[in-house]
C-alpha cells in the first residue's frame, strides 16, 4: 500500500494540475472575494474565517474526480481490485494522496491568504489547526462521492452535486472554530466535533466507497 | 492448484449470458476459449477472477490465485517502464522484474516513460506484469491484441514457461499461439431465453 | 405465507392495482375534510391571525418530508440485504415525492414566515436543515438518473442513501450549534404542555393523516410506473442479447 501511496504521489507530481492547481484556485477566491465586498478590513475579517474554509472546500473538490476515475480508465482500477490489496485499503491511501496533493498545501497556504483577508491576529493558530483536522475529512467524503461516480462518464458535476451537502458538518464546525477563536471564545468543542467528524470518516467511509467501487466494476 | 469451474452462469448488464459451463483446468495446462464476438468471454474471465459475482454455480479456485490482464494495459503514461514494473511487484509483493524484461524484451526500453511506447511495447509492457505477480493462474482476455509475430512468439513462449513451473493459463483469444493447449468452444453454453410468460423477481 | 412475497413484482402489481382506487378515495376524503375542517371551521390565532391556517399545510408536508426519506432508508436497506427489487424502486419512486413535500414545506414556510418574523427567509436551524434535506434528494435523484445500469444504480443509491442519512442528522446538529434560531418548537407532541390547543390539533392531525395517505398513494402509483420502466429495461436488454 506504500508502494501505491508513492506512486499516487510521483503522478499527481508528474502530471501536475493536482497540487498547483487546487492553490491557484483557493488564491483565487482569496483574492477576489474583497472586489466583490469592498476594501473594508473590518468587514473582511468578519467574514474571511468563512470565506477561506469555503476557499479550502472548493478547491478541494476541484481535483475529486481525479482520484478514481484516471485508475478506471486506463484499466489500473481493474487490475488493483484483483491484486493483494484491500479495495477499503485502495480508497484510504487514494484518499491520503488526494489529502497530502491539496488538503496540506492548502492547510500551509491558508495563513497567507488569512493575512489578504485582513483575519484577526488570535485566529491564526485555529486557521491552521481546523483546516488541518477537518481536511482530511474532505478528501475522505470526497473519495466516497468519487467511488459512487467512477462509471459515469462526465460525472464531475454530479459529483460536486453528491458531495457538497456531506461537506456541511465539517465547513461549519470548521468555519466556527476560526471564528471562536478570532473572538477570543472557546474553542474546544467545534475543534472536537470536526476531530470526532474526521476520525468518524476515516473509520467508516473507506468501507462504504469500497462497497461502491465493486459495484462499479461489476 | 486446479481450477475447476462447476456449472458456472453468467450475468451482463443484469441479464443471464452463459449458463451451466462446466471445465477442469488442471496445473501445467492451457485452456483457449473460443466462440463469437458478444457471446461473454469476457464477462466469464471477469467472473472467475472474482471482479463480477456469478448468477450461479462454483467456481473452485480462491480469486487470490489468479493474474487477470485485460483489454486495458492499465499503465500509466508518465511512469518509465521500470516504475510501472516496480510497482506492480510491490503491489504483489514479490521484488525481481528482471525475468519479467527479458521475457518480454524490455530491457532497452527500461527507462522509457510509458506515454512514448508504441502499442505493442505497451501490450509486451502490460503482459511483463503477469510475471511478477507470482500467481499461478493466468486469466488472459485476448492478450495478443497489438502484438507483431515475434511478440506473440516471446508471449507463447512465456506461457510455457509458466506452465512448465507448475502455473496454468485459461486464454480467450482468436489466433493459434502455437501453444499445446485444449479449446473450449463457448457457443453450446449460450444461456437460452427465460419463458415469455410474464416475470419474476429479477425482472428476467 | 410471509411478508416478503408481497416483494415479488407481479405479486405487488396485483395488490396495488386492487388497493389504489380505495386508497385514492380515502386519501381524497380525509385530506378534504381536514382541510376544509382547518380553513374553515377554526377560529383564528389571538396573535397570528389568520395566517395561522398555513399550519394544515406546512406540518404535514414537512413531516412527510422527513419520513419520506427515513422510508426510502428502510427499503435501500432492504434491496441491499434481501435484493428485493421493488423496495429500491419504491425508495425510487419515493424520493420525488420527498423532495416536492420539502419544496413545500420550505414555500409554505416562507409565506408564514413574512407576516409573522418579517422576514422571507431567515437562516435558522430549521429552515436550513430543510433546505440541506432537499439537497441530498437532489443528489440522490440525480445520482438515480446517471446511471445507465438498472441494478448498479439500485445499489450505488442505497449506499448514498445510508450515508447521506448518517450525514443529514450530523448535519441537523452541527446546524443546531450553529444557530439557534426563531422557528417555535414542535406544534405538536406527546408532552401537553408545549402543543397547539386542542382546537387546532385535531383538524391538524386529520390533514397529516391525509397527507400520509396522499404519500402511500403517490409512493404505490409512481413504483408501479417504476415496475413497468424496468420491465421495459429488461426487455430491450434481453431483446438485444438475442
Amino acid at each position: 500500500m506504500i508502494a501505491l501511496l508513492i506512486r499516487d504521489l510521483r503522478l499527481a507530481i508528474r502530471t501536475g494540475g493536482g497540487f498547483g492547481l487546487g492553490l491557484a484556485f483557493f488564491l483565487i477566491i482569496a483574492v477576489l472575494v474583497p472586489f466583490g465586498v469592498g476594501p473594508d478590513s473590518a468587514i473582511l475579517g468578519r467574514i474571511a474565517p468563512g470565506i477561506l474554509w469555503v476557499g479550502a472546500l472548493l478547491s478541494c473538490l476541484l481535483s475529486l474526480d481525479r482520484i478514481f476515475a484516471l485508475d478506471f480508465e486506463d484499466g489500473s482500477l481493474d487490475l488493483l481490485a484483483t491484486a493483494p490489496i484491500p479495495l477499503e485499503g485502495l480508497v484510504g491511501v487514494k484518499a491520503i494522496s488526494h489529502w497530502l496533493t491539496t488538503g496540506l498545501p492548502l492547510t500551509l497556504a491558508a495563513p497567507v491568504l488569512g493575512l489578504l483577508l485582513s483575519l484577526p491576529e488570535d485566529a491564526y493558530p485555529w486557521l491552521i489547526a481546523s483546516l488541518l483536522i477537518g481536511t482530511p475529512a474532505l478528501s475522505f467524503i470526497g473519495a466516497f462521492g468519487a467511488s459512487l461516480t467512477v462509471g459515469i462518464k462526465r460525472g464531475g458535476l454530479l459529483l460536486s452535486l453528491l458531495v457538497l451537502p456531506l461537506y456541511v458538518p465539517t465547513l461549519i464546525f470548521g468555519a466556527e472554530t476560526i471564528r471562536r477563536g478570532a473572538e477570543g471564545l472557546a474553542t474546544t468543542t467545534p475543534l472536537i466535533m470536526l476531530g470526532a467528524i474526521t476520525l468518524g470518516t476515516l473509520a467508516v467511509l473507506p468501507f462504504a466507497a469500497a462497497a461502491a467501487i465493486r459495484v462499479n466494476l461489476r | 492448484m486446479e481450477l475447476q469451474v462447476l456449472d458456472l452462469g453468467v450475468i451482463r448488464g443484469g441479464v443471464p449470458i452463459l449458463e451451466g459451463v462446466s471445465f477442469t483446468l488442471a496445473a501445467g495446462h492451457v485452456l483457449l476459449l473460443r466462440g463469437p464476438n458478444g457471446i461473454g468471454k469476457t464477462t466469464l474471465l471477469r467472473t472467475i477472477a472474482g471482479l463480477q459475482p456469478a448468477l450461479s454455480g462454483e467456481v473452485s479456485l480462491d480469486p487470490e490465485a489468479v493474474a487477470y490482464a485485460a483489454h486495458a494495459d492499465g499503465l500509466k503514461a508518465t511512469l518509465t517502464v521500470r516504475e510501472n514494473l516496480v510497482f506492480w511487484a510491490q503491489v504483489y509483493g514479490t521484488s525481481d522484474i528482471a525475468p519479467a524484461l527479458a521475457a518480454f524484451e524490455l530491457q532497452p526500453l527500461i527507462d522509457r516513460p510509458a506515454q512514448n511506447l508504441s502499442a505493442g511495447q505497451k501490450r509486451r509492457l502490460g503482459l511483463a506484469r503477469l510475471l511478477v505477480t507470482g500467481r499461478p493462474l493466468w486469466v488472459l482476455d485476448e492478450p495478443t491484441v497489438s502484438l507483431d509475430t515475434a511478440a506473440v512468439a516471446m508471449f507463447a513462449a512465456a506461457v510455457r514457461a509458466h506452465c512448465a513451473a507448475g502455473g496454468s493459463a485459461l486464454i480467450a483469444t482468436h489466433i493459434d499461439l502455437g501453444l499445446d493447449s485444449d479449446t473450449l468452444d463457448l457457443a453450446p453454453f449460450k444461456a437460452k431465453a427465460p419463458a415469455q410468460d410474464g416475470f419474476d423477481e429479477a425482472f428476467l | 405465507m410471509s411478508f416478503w412475497e408481497y416483494a415479488n413484482p407481479k405479486r405487488f402489481m396485483a395488490l396495488s392495482s386492487a388497493a389504489l382506487p380505495w386508497l385514492t378515495g380515502l386519501t381524497a376524503l380525509v385530506l378534504g375534510v381536514g382541510l376544509i375542517w382547518g380553513f374553515f371551521f377554526t377560529p383564528d390565532d389571538f396573535r397570528q391571525g389568520s395566517t395561522v391556517k398555513i399550519i394544515y399545510i406546512h406540518v404535514p408536508s414537512a413531516f412527510i418530508a422527513i419520513n419520506a426519506w427515513l422510508m426510502m432508508l428502510v427499503t435501500s436497506l432492504v434491496w441491499l440485504i434481501r435484493r428485493h427489487h421493488v423496495s429500491v424502486l419504491a425508495a425510487r419512486a419515493a424520493a420525488p415525492i420527498g423532495l416536492a413535500m420539502t419544496a413545500i414545506g420550505l414555500i409554505t414556510g416562507a409565506v408564514w414566515g413574512q407576516p409573522m418574523w418579517g422576514t422571507w427567509w431567515e437562516w435558522d436551524p430549521r429552515l436550513t436543515s430543510f433546505l440541506i434535506l432537499g439537497l441530498f434528494y437532489l443528489g440522490y435523484i440525480a445520482l438515480w438518473e446517471a446511471i445507465d445500469d438498472a441494478d448498479t444504480a439500485a445499489d450505488l443509491t442505497s449506499v448514498l442513501c445510508i450515508v447521506g442519512s448518517v450525514f443529514a442528522v450530523l448535519s441537523r446538529y452541527a446546524i443546531l450549534f450553529w444557530n439557534q434560531g426563531l422557528h417555535q418548537g414542535a406544534s405538536l407532541s406527546l408532552d401537553k404542555e408545549e402543543n397547539v390547543h386542542d382546537v387546532f390539533a385535531y383538524p391538524l392531525w386529520t390533514c397529516i393523516i391525509g397527507f400520509v395517505l396522499l404519500f402511500i398513494t403517490l409512493v404505490l402509483l409512481r413504483t408501479r410506473t417504476e415496475i413497468r420502466a424496468r420491465r421495459v429495461q429488461a426487455l430491450i436488454a434481453r431483446e438485444r442479447m438475442a
